[in-house]
């Protein structure tokens, strides 16, 4: 018990948050207007983005410990608690979650118009799982959630996905389902060696025998691998993220990916830290094939959504490169940079969604002239393609250098050849913006475009303020994982440099943008 | 053990036969056949009622075991009894087959099912395997005008007789070895004779694996399941498809874990090979079916292969997450079936999987009771099925198996596509003609039943896997 903070609120704040969703869906479920569905959805998710921020304001910064814990009994036949609790670690995946999916609302409500009710209802079942899975402190709970998120997602993808949405949902599905039973008896069999509990704290705290942790390892690889998604398991997300509805994408880039990282951090390396240095190379040599493989088939995709798609491998290979650095520096650059995924690349398809439904086409070879018909929405896209190729001042700038100089110490080769990685994420966003953005309005499209309205904007001016944000003041995210990175550090490495190696860095290029 | 003490132990089963030969004359003179359904609803209430607060030990030498273990199994068959019977009524109707015998048949079957689960002894297992299996040959064939059915019956009929004739042969060789076919002086002899080589014992052993095999559908003793599946009554099927199933593992264990215990290594080494065959046929098998009736068969057989995981790895957690896993495959299979029978009406026969085209749009609630159904039977949590996995695999890997339960897994994904593809055809295509529903009160009841099963048992496990595990307290 020496390692966990019990709920000093005198209400349960992470119950209700990961709970608050479900309500809002059953309430959904006896509506019948589909104006009224709209905005119990909308309430429901601010309410929950509301009632998830004393988190952050009471969150005791300067310990490891986890926080607000809950706990009670849940299946005492297996010492299943349902226990919850957050850390440094997963903190901020909490407000990731919450807003994007008040932007998810946002940008459904027009685009959505067949089944209002099934969707609302789905997306907020995906929002209590999403928060249920970075506040668990049960591995079978974790797992429920981590499960149970499938069946909205199958049927948001399935249901209201583009042209060929079932093929993506049904793929989408197998991939994730194939790597996460392996999970599940990985999870088992470290039940019985962990000594018969699925306390994550408990379970993160025994060392394990170094065959076991290489089974284990690979039992929990298989899950993580297909969330991320590492090459070369990523082939379902190009096509889930293309075929799904915008709210779909935003989530699936924003916070589903995430897990699979989550997991890394939470798992493979406090429980099986001789495991993870062993595969060090593996990983991190798979890391940099995403980043430069993933880059170089960006650059060849003619459909808008494939193409963010695809950049999206080549921005978690660099977050699993961050994370397999196993320093500090390195970590918190894959955390943050998790973050500054989530909040660009759902910046971006929300673009997409927005430009979609008024030409109805995703042919990069259809747009063209955009600054000159749509200007304001122009303004947007152009932050967000600069935030996307990592633009110093802006959020992604500070994650990727991070990573760079975590993965320079941890391997100097591997550094040097994922720098690469980097010039290409310039070259395949500045050329698609030169494809939509520049030159003459293309025909096919001028009479179908028209400026973003009110509710657009106020769907976008929150991504924008976090970017610059995130970019200027990286201390004020970082500020809440370092005791919490050390401590994984130490965990893994033994002693190792900890948080103030990492403010160093960032005072430093500070000092540098100056 | 004096003889009024036995008949109480035995009260259950007197009273259901008692109550099934009255509903046999009150069928006579009763037009109205739902009557006789409610009569039957009532017969099974009162007889549960009787097993839970039955006297529990060993009647007539040992013939005969109430336990805890009896008494959970006769649950599972009281409660595929009534949700089979709130299926029917409307389905026989619109079938032309409503006649009452078709209710006392059931009731006959389940009382062979009950005296299957109470079974001491190799004879009295028999009896009542003959009461369920030779009632289940007249239902299978109950709809005389249909050849399908027909064949169904007949097919069940020559090939369980083979399967009885195997189970008969392998208690006889038994009886030659030891001298008795009591389970317990069986284990008894065989643990102080030290008789493990003996090709004999081995070959009755593998006549009773083959026997059981074809009672819960195990590959390769599968063939029959799904023709039978798919000519019988699709209420019928329904009832095949959890009850004698599970009266089967209910014998299979006793027959198993007591008299074979100390072969276990024996006969492990038999039923995994015949275990991943069964999840791998069933599930494979399953992908190509057009048919949603043949498809629920190999389901039915691939399910048998998970819950066999559970006699495998033994012991009592082996033994109550095979228990568990029969008690939530019993919810979730009733309720798909519960759907599958809505879809069968006057017009139209419904029991093709490109029926369930485009069936969210015209009938949303009938839709979300299947998606429930069918994630269940995938295994994905929140659902019931998910749990029944998840203690099976549980045992396996404390028994020593983990790579036995990473195989099972990777059927589970397979299974996912042909169990998701209804829900896909449900929800992701337009309808392409116009659907109706034959509802009823019966149908509606069962079906919300089952699904609060599926989702209660899900989210709140605790109640049933402690129920099952007070229930191999004295196993």
């Amino acid at each position: 018990m020496e390692d966990i903070i019990l709920n000093k609120l005198n209400y349960p704040i992470l119950t209700i948050t990961t709970f608050l969703p479900m309500v809002g869906a059953l309430i959904i479920l006896f509506l019948r207007n589909d104006r009224l569905i709209r905005w119990v959805a909308l309430a429901t998710t601010i309410a929950a983005f509301i009632v998830s921020l004393p988190i952050y304001q009471h969150f005791d910064k300067t310990t490891f410990k986890m926080q607000f814990v809950e706990m009670h009994q849940w299946i005492p036949a297996f010492n299943i608690n349902y226990s919850f609790g957050v850390d440094g670690i997963s903190i901020l995946f909490i407000i990731l979650s919450t807003l994007l999916s008040i932007l998810s609302v946002l940008v459904s409500w027009k685009s959505i118009q067949k089944k209002v009710k099934g969707f609302f209802i789905a997306l907020l079942i995906t929002e209590a799982s999403m928060i249920g899975i970075f506040v668990s402190m049960d591995l079978f709970l974790f797992y429920l959630f981590w499960e149970t998120m499938l069946i909205p997602m199958f049927l948001m993808i399935g249901i209201w996905g583009g042209q060929n949405r079932v093929y993506a949902a049904i793929k989408f599905v197998l991939f994730t389902l194939a790597g996460s039973v392996f999970m599940l008896v990985g999870m088992i069999v470290l039940y019985y060696a962990g000594g018969k509990t699925f306390d994550i704290l408990a379970l993160s705290k025994v060392n394990y025998p170094v065959t076991l942790q290489i089974w284990l390892f690979i039992a929990f690889l298989a899950a993580f691998a297909v969330k991320v998604p590492m090459f070369p398991v990523h082939t379902w997300l190009p096509d889930a993220h293309t075929e799904a509805p915008t709210a779909g994408s935003v989530i699936l880039a924003g916070i589903l990916l995430k897990m699979g990282g989550y997991g890394f951090l939470r798992f493979s390396l406090p429980m099986f830290p001789e495991a993870s240095k062993m595969f060090l190379i593996p990983m991190i040599a798979l890391s940099i094939t995403a980043i430069i493989y993933g880059a170089y088939v960006t650059l060849m995709q003619k459909d808008l959504k494939r193409l963010i798609a695809y950049s999206s491998v080549s921005h978690m290979g660099f977050v699993t490169l961050g994370i397999f650095t196993l320093n500090a520096t390195g970590l918190e650059g894959g955390i943050l940079q998790m973050i500054n995924h989530g909040v660009v690349t759902g910046a971006l398809f929300m673009c997409i969604g927005i430009i979609y439904e008024r030409t109805h086409t995703r042919v990069i070879a259809d747009y063209g002239g955009l600054a000159r018909a749509v200007p304001l929405f122009v303004i947007f896209f152009s932050i967000f393609t600069l935030a996307a190729s990592g633009f110093p001042g802006m959020n992604s700038f500070m994650g990727e250098f991070l990573i760079l100089s975590g993965a320079f110490k941890a391997t100097l080769t591997g550094g040097a050849i994922s720098i690469w990685g980097v010039v290409l994420g310039v070259i395949y966003m500045f050329w698609l913006y030169y494809r939509v953005v520049c030159k003459d309005v293309n025909p096919v499209i001028e009479h179908h475009l028209y400026d973003i309205d009110a509710r657009e904007i106020v769907a976008l001016i929150p991504l924008v303020i976090l970017i610059f944000f995130i970019g200027v003041q990286p201390e004020a995210l970082l500020s809440y994982m370092h005791v919490s990175v050390q401590h994984l550090v130490e965990r893994v490495n033994g002693v190792g440099g900890g948080g103030m190696e990492v403010l160093n860095t960032v005072k430093a290029v500070g000092e540098a943008l100056k | 053990m004096n003889i009024q003490l036995s008949a109480m132990m035995i009260m259950p089963e007197i009273i259901m036969t008692v109550l099934a030969l009255a509903i046999v004359v009150v069928d006579l003179f009763v037009k109205r056949k739902d009557i006789v359904a409610l009569l039957s609803l009532i017969t099974a209430g009162v007889v549960a009622y009787a097993t839970l607060n039955g006297s529990s030990g060993e009647a007539f030498s040992a013939m005969y075991i109430a336990d805890g273990y009896s008494v959970f199994f006769k649950l599972v068959f009281i409660i595929s009894l009534i949700l089979t019977i709130l299926i029917s009524v409307k389905y026989i109707e619109i079938e032309e087959i409503n006649l009452g015998e078709y209710y006392t048949l059931m009731l006959f079957a389940t009382l062979g099912m009950m005296v299957m689960a109470s079974a001491g002894d190799i004879i009295s297992l028999y009896i009542g395997l003959e009461l369920m299996a030779l009632s289940l040959y007249t239902l299978a064939g109950f709809m005389t005008h249909n050849t399908k059915s027909n064949e169904a019956a007949l097919k069940y009929f020559l090939l369980g007789a083979f399967a009885s004739a195997l189970l008969l042969y392998g208690t006889s060789l038994i009886y030659g070895i030891t001298g008795t076919t009591n389970l317990k002086a069986i284990a008894a002899y065989l643990s102080v004779h030290g008789v493990a080589g003996n090709p004999a014992l081995m070959f009755s052993l593998i006549l009773f694996i083959a026997a059981f095999s074809f009672k819960i559908a195990a590959v390769p003793f599968h063939m029959w399941a799904p023709d039978v599946y798919e000519g019988a009554p699709t209420s019928v099927t329904a009832f095949m498809s959890v009850g004698p199933k599970a009266a089967g593992f209910a014998a299979m264990g006793r027959v198993f874990l007591i008299a074979f215990g100390s072969l276990q290594l024996n006969w492990a080494a038999i039923l995994i090979p015949v275990a991943i065959l069964t999840m791998a046929v069933g599930n494979v098998m399953a992908l190509t079916q057009t048919n949603i009736k043949r498809m629920l068969a190999y389901s039915s057989v691939a399910h048998a292969g998970y819950a066999l995981m559970g006699i495998i790895a033994g012991g009592s957690e082996g033994v109550a997450g095979m228990m568990n896993y029969l008690m939530i495959y019993a919810f979730m299979n009733m309720g798909a079936f519960a759907v599958v029978i809505m879809l069968n009406t006057k017009e139209s026969k419904g029991d093709q999987i490109t029926d369930y085209i485009g069936l969210a749009k015209s009938h949303p609630f009938a839709s979300i009771l299947m998606l429930i159904f069918m994630f269940s039977l995938t295994g994905i949590p929140p659902t019931a099925g998910f749990i029944g996995k998840f203690y099976i695999f549980m045992a396996v890997v404390k028994a020593g198996y983990a790579w036995f339960a990473a195989v099972a897994v990777i059927f589970s994904v397979i299974s996912a596509y042909f169990y998701l593809r209804i829900v896909m055809l449900m929800y992701m295509m337009e309808p392409t003609a116009e659907l109706s529903l034959s509802t009823s009160t019966g149908t509606g009841l069962a079906l919300l039943i089952a699904a609060l099963a599926v989702i209660s048992i899900g989210v709140l496990p605790s109640g049933v896997i402690s129920l099952a595990r007070a229930a191999i307290a004295g196993f």
